[in-house]
């Protein structure tokens, strides 16, 4: 197989109870925080290596990380936050699930260097609520080894650095993976995104200077400080540093996580995966996470999975959650089924996407249920469109996007089902 | 809220833990915790005699408990089945076979998504959304327990072993 595998972010498959103290210290865990802690390692040295390595954000915008970073107020009064993004609620998207499983340390580590750096002495982890199960208590067991060997709290080491991390857990919305309404939900309000200006490096959580950035983004800046930003650069692809944990979902035949370099192939990410299942043909693929456009079979199948080879053919990285479908899949039902999720999750603040949201999912229903007329698709074309772009967050976005690209790429396709419902319904009433 | 109160002592005393990770005068961010607790303790839901409990454990005028509790989906503000059962249907479980999965279980439990058994033992939740856990699709979530990759056999077998 062409594609190599490659564990930052996730641990080697070799390693026993990866999640334990002992074994990320085996790998050589902690240890640039430790350089920290013992004065060798400065903040403005951590800052620059992030910059200099190209990091991206993972979380589906693709900020460059380190740029991100040099927002915060330089010698800002105390206290400034780190927060980091466990929310995870992208549809087709489930790396950070198992960063928090099976390698929590090396989110903890890269945490404190990400708050050091910026000049942060307190982090939380907003995690999702419906990781209480297992993600959470793990995340929490590794915390405590963390601070029972001196990595997290007060005055640690020579440098004598504060780092205080606590976990918290959300209670089930998608809105709160919005770094804004994430940050209202921290304040234990409901998560309903603010307006920006003010952006959280000047006025976050509790009105402090805030970072908020994605679990894998994090957990891909320990590497970077122990292998060099030129050898993190050079596992990428041009304007796209390092790796990328794929999750590939739907009609596969191995649907897993995949830790990749940037810039994998499609073809060769599919085939890593087993193929479209059941030996059937490829349809279409969405390639980060249900907000990005879809993509049909022959445009993705000369996809490189990198910021700009996917936004060149109108898509996006997105969260690298890559979902596949095969050629039985209706389009319209997906569609109806995906514009079901952004109408159950607006957060209902802005107007056009509070009713937009809501009448694309029912004229969607209306065209299976044979309701529909042919003016319908420009009608429904038209809702999106003036959802996109006139609301205080990308969830509007990201509900017109799936609309766009559907009717885009598969047109002729609801067209049938419209007509073909429509001479039924003739055909009953003849 | 003078002495009395409804959430047992050892609910107060982990709400106050949750509290302590905030500024002082922060306490507000500890309501998601303490509304967790309680609707735990109380077998699933939240009445408003506890949300009001709840909104004195933290010293909060108690609207601001009841817009989280009505917000957040995991929160329940009406009597549901002691065991919650929550089936993925978004777009990778829809792809393989989570809605059939969610209407198979509205069958045998004769029970539509949203409503409770008469016995009290399950609680479907509404048509669920993605619980990321999409390359093990199709999912469901048992009182915070994810299994994966399921069957509608296995599906039966995990919810026909839930306690009375
Ligand atoms: C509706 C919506 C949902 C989002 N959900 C998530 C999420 O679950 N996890 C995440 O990391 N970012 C999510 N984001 C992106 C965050 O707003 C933010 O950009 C990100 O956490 C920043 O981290 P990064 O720079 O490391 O990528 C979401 C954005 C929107 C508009
Ligand atoms: S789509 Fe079902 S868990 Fe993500």
């Amino acid at each position: 197989m062409s594609m190599p595998l490659v564990h930052l972010c996730m641990p080697p498959p070799e390693a026993e109870k990866p999640w334990l103290l002992e074994s990320y210290r085996k790998r050589g865990g902690y240890s640039s925080w430790s350089r920290v802690l013992d004065g060798k390692l400065k903040a403005a040295e951590i800052l620059r290596a992030v910059k200099d390595s190209g990091l991206r954000g993972r979380g589906g915008a693709g900020f460059p990380t380190g740029l991100k970073w040099s927002f915060m107020p330089s010698d800002c009064e105390q206290p400034s936050y780190l927060v980091c993004n466990s929310d995870e609620s992208e549809p087709g998207t489930c790396h950070d699930r198992d960063i928090l499983r099976y390698n929590p340390h090396v989110l903890i580590e890269g945490m404190a260097l990400a708050a050091y750096a910026m000049g942060a002495s307190v982090g939380y982890n907003y995690i999702r609520g419906e990781f209480l199960g297992e993600p959470v208590p793990r995340f929490l067991a590794a915390l405590e080894e963390a601070r029972a060997a001196g990595l997290i709290g007060r005055g640690l080491g020579k440098a004598k650095v504060d780092f205080e991390l606590h976990p918290f857990v959300g209670a089930g919305a998608y809105i709160c993976g919005e770094e804004t309404g994430l940050l209202e939900s921290l304040e234990g309000k409901p998560g309903k995104p603010r307006f920006k200006p003010p952006f959280p490096a000047q006025s976050g959580l509790y009105g402090r200077p805030t970072t908020v950035n994605n679990t894998q983004t994090l957990a891909s800046v320990p590497a970077i400080l122990q292998n060099g930003s030129e050898w993190f650069k050079a596992l990428g692809a041009p304007n796209s540093a390092g790796t990328m944990i794929y999750s590939v979902s739907g009609h596969v035949e191995r649907p897993g996580n995949y830790e990749a370099p940037l810039g994998v192939s499609f073809n060769d990410l599919l085939e890593h995966a087993g193929g479209v299942w059941k030996g059937r043909q490829l349809k279409a693929v969405i390639p980060g996470g249900s907000s990005v456009p879809v993509l049909p079979a022959e445009i993705i199948r000369e996809c490189a999975m990198d910021y700009d080879s996917l936004s060149k053919a109108g898509s996006a990285l997105g969260t690298g959650a890559v979902i596949v479908m095969d050629e039985t899949t209706c389009m319209v039902s997906a569609l109806r089924r995906i514009a079901r999720f952004y109408y159950a999750e607006s957060c209902g603040q802005c107007t056009p996407c509070r009713e937009g949201t809501g009448w694309l999912y029912r004229m969607l229903t209306r065209m299976l249920e044979g309701r529909a007329q042919a003016a319908d698709l420009d009608l429904l074309l038209n809702v999106a469109n003036n959802i996109e772009g006139h609301t205080i967050c990308a969830l509007g976005d990201a509900a017109a996007w799936p609309v766009q690209s559907f009717l885009k790429h598969f047109r002729p396709e609801f067209e049938a089902k419209i007509r073909s419902s429509a001479s039924q319904r003739e055909a009953a009433y003849a | 809220m003078a002495g009395k109160t409804l959430l047992p002592v050892r609910s107060r005393a982990a709400i106050q833990e949750s509290a302590a990770r905030f500024p002082p005068g922060r306490q507000r961010s500890a309501v998601l915790d303490a509304l967790r607790l309680a609707q735990e303790e109380n077998g699933g839901w939240l009445s408003v005699p506890l949300m009001d409990a709840v909104a004195g454990e933290l010293e909060l005028p108690p609207i601001q408990v009841y817009e989280v509790a009505t917000f957040y989906s995991m929160f329940e503000v009406r009597p549901v089945g002691r065991h919650c059962v929550s089936v993925c249907t978004n777009i990778s479980c829809w792809l393989r076979g989570g809605g059939e999965l969610l209407a198979h279980l509205e069958n045998r439990l004769g029970i539509g998504a949203g409503e409770s058994t008469a016995d009290g033992r399950i609680y479907l939740k509404k048509e669920e959304e993605c619980l990321a856990a999409c390359t093990g699709a199709p999912m469901m979530m048992v009182d915070h327990r994810y299994y994966e990759h399921l069957s509608t056999e296995d599906a039966d077998r995990i919810v026909g072993e839930l306690k009375r």
